[in-house]
């Protein structure tokens, strides 16, 4: 058995116990049962799934485990609060800004990412920090107008 | 429109009819209602699904009936909801919540009061799959008979419980009401305590269009906020108790046969479980990691065969074809000589398009459980049915021992019709004795699954000096007869469909070979249209009869704006349409060519789309530009290479799809017919853009590209239809 790795994922402290070169997608998923992130290409190409890390948005298929020791994770599942959705979550709900969804959460972790460090975005700056995150459905246009809504609904909730 | 006879012609294709099961579920009442507690139900059993079943994979011109006895039932409990199943799948298409729609507006109760149980072969009635745009024609009047005998049902209760007749009361809110009165009483009330059950009456009218009320809007898909959560489980999402993780070793090339193994060092590991039947090869672990390290250890050898590489991939394929040809597959009208004697303009051309991969975003996937011999199995497919069949046969049970579930799955684009990964976890399950769950990879999604065919159109035609058509021949080679047919009237015609030998697995893809088909012809009414020197969509409208393909053509090119001239250098505006699966289709493009680095932009597009009555527009609108922006990955740069048998470009990296920056302004113009019935709507709108974005390109720069894909590395270094060569 490997010795433990301590990560920090939704405000909460987790042990794994698995190489630390295990891809952290992989740790979280199959050792800790977070599922909301998936699996798409396992090389950083589809953003299928992306999680904050330290705010950031990162391919989790491509840090290994020991690398996230210690620093703070988000996933999808750590975003809605008592109930409540984050501001991105809801604007995909109201936009409809899926049809499978398969690459929703990767999608979101990916706009929380830019609102933060960007909270008005442009279209173009929009596509420009999405073009790592592939929808086959070909929903595009709506996640757009999603992110620009979220980022209105920030703003109002912010005042 | 219940009434109505439903035309289907199916396509020629590889796995579609292979095995049609021909296997009615049977649910004991009494079972039925202990599953779901007390209640009224409505059985829309068909007494001959079997023979129907037989007789349905059939192809070619001559149109075939598709069985009217497709079922379905619905369950009204004592708490008022109501239950509905069928054997579709939710893949994205947003089937759920529109079936969902069409029970709650007949049965007139509220829409969060309708669940829909899908793809359970254990618990919905048999059906042949998620395919062919078939849902909204067959299974949503299926569902609304159903919904009206069941409102019948309910109605007659009530008049019995006043002693009233029952033609007086009337519906609405999850009610019966007395209007003499002003009594009503609740759904809920009415199937309190009963175990009521009627099979569906042959005829039973049902509501028209226009009087929709639930039908017919935008209503949010159900269970939205389980995706934005991250709460819905996908079949890789799911985790049974016990559950180890499996893993496939490949054959080095596609055919290899295995001739000598040693799986020694595997065997000694501990906590991992290997699997060899015949070329079979797995291991299952605790964790993937361990699986795969497992399979690294085995020593293996392989004698590979000769395979055909996609630089001649177009050449082979018309090497190659079965000469001999039945009438199925040719259709002759007048005499193409004499169409070819009277043209005043003769025009012949070759088109072609390349494999392409579906790539959805789930991989395949499933989860095998073994117990006391009976198998289930959770995977993602548009073929449940059909899954468990293959199960059933491949481990020698009983069809009624296999229990295939699909949970809402990570879309399919027609990808997903057999049952790989299926069989895959259950050979390592039994081994196992646990639940094992296999999840594909990408680059096995991208080698090991079947792609689009490939195809070869060769045309030939002439038009008069007015611009009339008067010869079309038309020959697809290998990728398919779906809308080979033209829409235009010409009066001498051959169409010919050509099977071949094909050198890579192929099936099914949303749009099947009426994206080829409708690329060949729409960029060869294209080239029609600059020889007589008139205007595309005049040529195109000149030449048609369909009311309904020339609205939509009329539809896109008012909202475009076709009348309007190119005003830059580079700019190009093109036209197509067509119908398809009782859809009408067209779309306008408009491009940007940098002549300089020969960049292809397609700067927006529009696409007026016809498809009956119109169920769910928000849904459909998702469906259409989602379909829109798919097709432009086929028509521009996706495109599969292989060579010696194996795939050489398995990843997003090598293999592009379309992305944010690829996706241009796009409008759909969606036209409600409500006197006509719903047809399908998944899959028609991907078909006219391609052309229209080859006719928009040959606009900006005079370049004609008569393959699929038509830029994947820029106009100037165009191979058009890569990977040909020729």
């Amino acid at each position: 058995m490997a010795k433990p790795i301590e990560l920090e994922i939704n405000g909460k402290r987790q042990a794994v116990h698995c190489d630390p070169e295990t891809p952290l997608l992989t740790a979280l998923r199959d050792e800790l049962g977070l599922t909301g992130t998936k699996y798409g290409c396992g090389e950083g190409q589809c953003g299928a799934c992306t999680i904050l890390l330290s705010g950031a948005p990162r391919r989790s298929c491509q840090i290994p485990v020991s690398a996230a020791a210690a620093k703070p994770i988000t996933t999808i599942e750590g975003l809605e609060k008592d109930g409540r959705l984050h501001p991105v979550q809801q604007a995909f709900l109201d936009s409809g800004a899926f049809q499978c969804a398969y690459c929703t959460s990767g999608m979101i972790l990916s706009s929380v990412g830019l609102l933060r460090t960007n909270p008005h975005p442009t279209s173009a700056e929009i596509i420009q920090s999405l073009q790592g995150n592939i929808c086959r459905c070909g929903t595009h246009p709506r996640i757009i107008d999603a992110v620009h809504q979220a980022a209105k609904s920030i703003e109002e909730r912010g005042r | 429109m219940s009434g109505s006879s439903i035309k289907f012609q199916p396509e020629p294709e590889r796995y579609e009819f292979t095995a049609a099961p021909m296997h009615r579920f049977e649910l004991p009442r009494r079972d039925f209602f202990k599953f779901l507690g007390a209640g009224i139900a409505v059985f829309a059993v068909a007494r001959d699904t079997l023979a129907a079943q037989e007789t349905a994979p059939t192809q070619g011109f001559h149109q075939e009936e598709l069985p009217k006895d497709i079922t379905a039932w619905l369950h009204i409990g004592e708490d008022g909801n109501v239950t509905a199943f069928t054997g579709k799948v939710e893949i994205g298409q947003n089937i759920r919540t529109s079936l969902a729609q069409t029970v709650a507006d007949e049965l007139h109760l509220p829409f969060e009061s309708v669940t829909m149980v899908t793809a359970d072969t254990a618990l919905t009635p048999f059906d042949f799959g998620t395919v062919g745009s078939r849902s909204m024609p067959t299974m949503s009047p299926q569902l609304r008979r159903a919904a009206a005998a069941a409102r019948d049902l309910l109605v007659g209760a009530a008049a019995k419980e006043w002693n009233v007749a029952a033609e007086g009361l009337t519906t609405a809110d999850g009610k019966v009401t007395d209007p003499a009165t002003g009594r009503s009483l609740r759904y809920a009330d009415l199937a309190r305590g009963k175990t009521l059950a009627q099979n569906l009456p042959a005829e039973d009218p049902v509501t028209p269009p226009d009087q929709w009320t639930i039908a017919g809007k935008s209503i949010p898909k159900k269970d939205a906020r389980a995706f934005v959560t991250g709460k819905h489980q996908y079949t890789p999402d799911l985790r049974r108790p016990g559950q180890l993780y499996g893993k496939v070793l490949r054959p080095p090339s596609f055919g290899a046969t295995l001739t000598s193994y040693d799986a020694k060092a595997a065997l000694a590991m501990s906590g991992v479980i290997v699997v060899r039947d015949g070329d079979f090869i797995g291991a299952a672990a605790g964790n993937e990691r361990d699986a795969s390290r497992a399979l690294e250890t085995i020593q293996t050898e392989w004698k590979e065969v000769s395979h055909t590489s996609s630089k001649e991939l177009f050449s082979y394929l018309k090497k190659n074809a079965t000469v001999k040809s039945d009438d199925r597959s040719r259709k002759t009208t007048g005499s193409v000589e004499d169409g070819f004697a009277a043209a005043a303009h003769r025009l012949d051309a070759t088109y072609t398009v390349a494999f392409i991969a579906h790539a959805p975003l789930e991989p395949r996937a499933a989860v095998a459980e073994w117990s006391d011999g009976k198998l289930t199995v959770w995977t993602g497919s548009q073929r449940p049915f059909a899954v468990r069949d293959e199960l059933a046969s491949v481990f020698h049970v009983s069809e009624s021992d296999v229990r295939v579930i699909v949970p809402d799955t990570g879309s399919a684009y027609g990808g997903k019709h057999t049952g790989d990964a299926a069989l895959e976890a259950a050979r390592l399950a039994r081994a196992a004795g646990r639940p094992v769950q296999v999840v594909w990879t990408r680059e096995e999604e991208f080698t090991w699954a079947y792609f689009r065919p490939a195809g070869v159109m060769e045309i030939k035609s002439g038009i008069a000096a007015d611009g009339a058509l008067t010869a079309w021949e038309f020959h697809n080679y290998n990728s398919g007869m779906s809308a080979i047919d033209t829409p235009y009237v010409v009066p001498n015609q051959h169409i010919q469909f050509h099977s071949t030998q094909c050198p890579l697995r192929s099936g099914s893809y949303r749009g099947l070979a009426a994206t080829a088909n409708f690329f060949a012809r729409e960029s060869h009414m294209d080239e029609l249209a600059h020889a007589a020197q008139i205007d595309p969509l005049e040529f195109r409208l000149k030449n048609l009869s369909d009311s309904r393909l020339r609205a939509v053509f009329d539809a896109a090119a008012k909202s475009f704006g076709w009348s309007h001239k190119k005003t830059q250098e580079g700019q190009g505006f093109g036209i197509a349409g067509g119908l398809e699966k009782g859809g009408y289709v067209a779309t306008c493009a408009e491009v940007s060519v940098d002549h300089t680095s020969g960049a292809v932009r397609v700067v927006r597009m529009t696409t007026a789309f016809e498809c009956g009555a119109i169920v769910n527009p928000d849904g459909l609108r998702n469906q259409v530009i989602g379909a829109n922006i798919q097709g432009l990955g086929g028509a521009l740069f996706e495109f599969i290479e292989f060579e010696n048998g194996r795939i050489t470009n398995p990843r997003f990296s090598r293999y592009r799809v379309p992305r944010f920056r690829d996706v241009p302004e796009i409008e759909a113009v969606l036209l409600d017919r409500k006197d006509l019935p719903s047809a399908g709507a998944g899959e028609t709108p991907i078909m006219a853009v391609a052309p229209a974005i080859g006719n928009a390109i040959f606009q900006a720069t005079g370049t004609r590209l008569r393959g699929l894909p038509m830029v994947p590395n820029g106009l100037n270094t165009a191979q058009s239809g890569v990977p040909s060569t020729s």
